[in-house]
């Protein structure tokens, strides 16, 4: 049977039909959560949270999205060793909610960077990492203006020792810590990009790179 | 009751907005050493003493109000 992702939406998603529309292409059954609803998590076999402007960035990007209802059943999913995709303001999110290390903070140019980026993949993963090799390159589009990870000295510490980080940058662009451009948790269930894969999914959109995704 | 909440991104973070207003300033002349930017929260609480805000507030701070490892804060009575 085919799988079901639950696609999350915010007050302020916006790459949501992008990311139903991508998982439906690959011949699997999505579905949009609500972000003041709980789910039951066998209902689903794995999230995405989209990418936008979740309560137009209010207080910190991310920051109350990751405290709405929702989130409870994401936690508990999470937790459950079940994969969790989040994308852009997804990983702002997920970071936020405390299920992936560090942070993401103002651009170092102070740039809303909308431009083709260029990633390396320096750690191969399960679930949404499962096609990506180590070493591998691939181009995805990015779109931000808070996309520079951050972490302290101990975390950054942890990222690296227990393999988190995912993706880095070959040219960065916003001024990230080691050029990351995505992590993932230690149990390596929960990941975070910055770049948009869902809008890499057609060779007329620029590249196809995001197919390694699903 | 009332109460400030001034938060600031840690020293360790590269403010750019404060880099940017710093460095304007800088070039119009002015005696300025730093510029660091953060914000200020301005909460009206329902409860009674002090005490009650300073333990009322640091619950909301735990819950989201700031994030520890890019900022810090402090309470300043209205």
């Amino acid at each position: 049977m085919a799988k079901k992702v639950g696609v999350i939406r915010f007050l302020g998603t916006n790459c949501d039909f992008d990311i139903l529309k991508w998982v439906q292409n690959k011949g699997q059954n999505s579905e949009f959560i609500w972000h003041e609803d709980q789910f039951n998590t066998q209902d689903f076999e794995a999230l995405i949270l989209p990418g936008g402007f979740s309560y137009g960035d209010y207080l910190r990007c991310g920051a109350l999205a990751a405290r709405s209802p929702v989130m409870k059943s994401v936690n508990e999913f999470a937790k459950q060793g079940k994969p969790v995709l989040g994308i852009c303001n997804g990983f702002q999110i997920l970071c936020e909610a405390g299920l992936l290390p560090g942070a993401l903070i103002r651009n170092d140019s102070l740039r809303f960077k909308d431009e083709w980026a260029q990633l390396r993949v320096v750690n191969q993963k399960s679930y949404f990492g499962e096609k990506l090799n180590p070493d591998q390159k691939i181009q995805l589009p990015i779109a931000h203006g808070d996309g520079r990870f951050y972490a302290d000295a101990e975390t950054f510490k942890k990222i690296q020792d227990q393999n988190c980080v995912w993706l880095k940058y070959e040219k960065n662009p916003n001024g990230s810590m080691a050029d990351i451009a995505g992590v993932t948790n230690a149990q390596g269930n929960v990941f975070g990009l910055m770049p948009h894969p869902e809008r890499a999914q057609f060779s007329w959109m620029g590249s196809t790179d995001g197919d390694f995704f699903l | 009751m009332k109460c400030f909440v001034k938060v600031m991104p840690r020293e360790v973070i590269l403010d750019t907005q404060g880099r940017v207003v710093e460095t304007h300033l800088k070039k119009q002349g002015f005696k300025i050493e730093q510029c660091r930017i953060g914000k200020m929260i301005e909460l009206d609480l329902t409860v009674q003493t002090p005490d009650e805000m300073a333990a009322e507030v640091q619950k909301m701070m735990l819950a989201g109000l700031y994030n520890p490892l890019i900022e810090k804060y402090e309470i300043l009575n209205g």
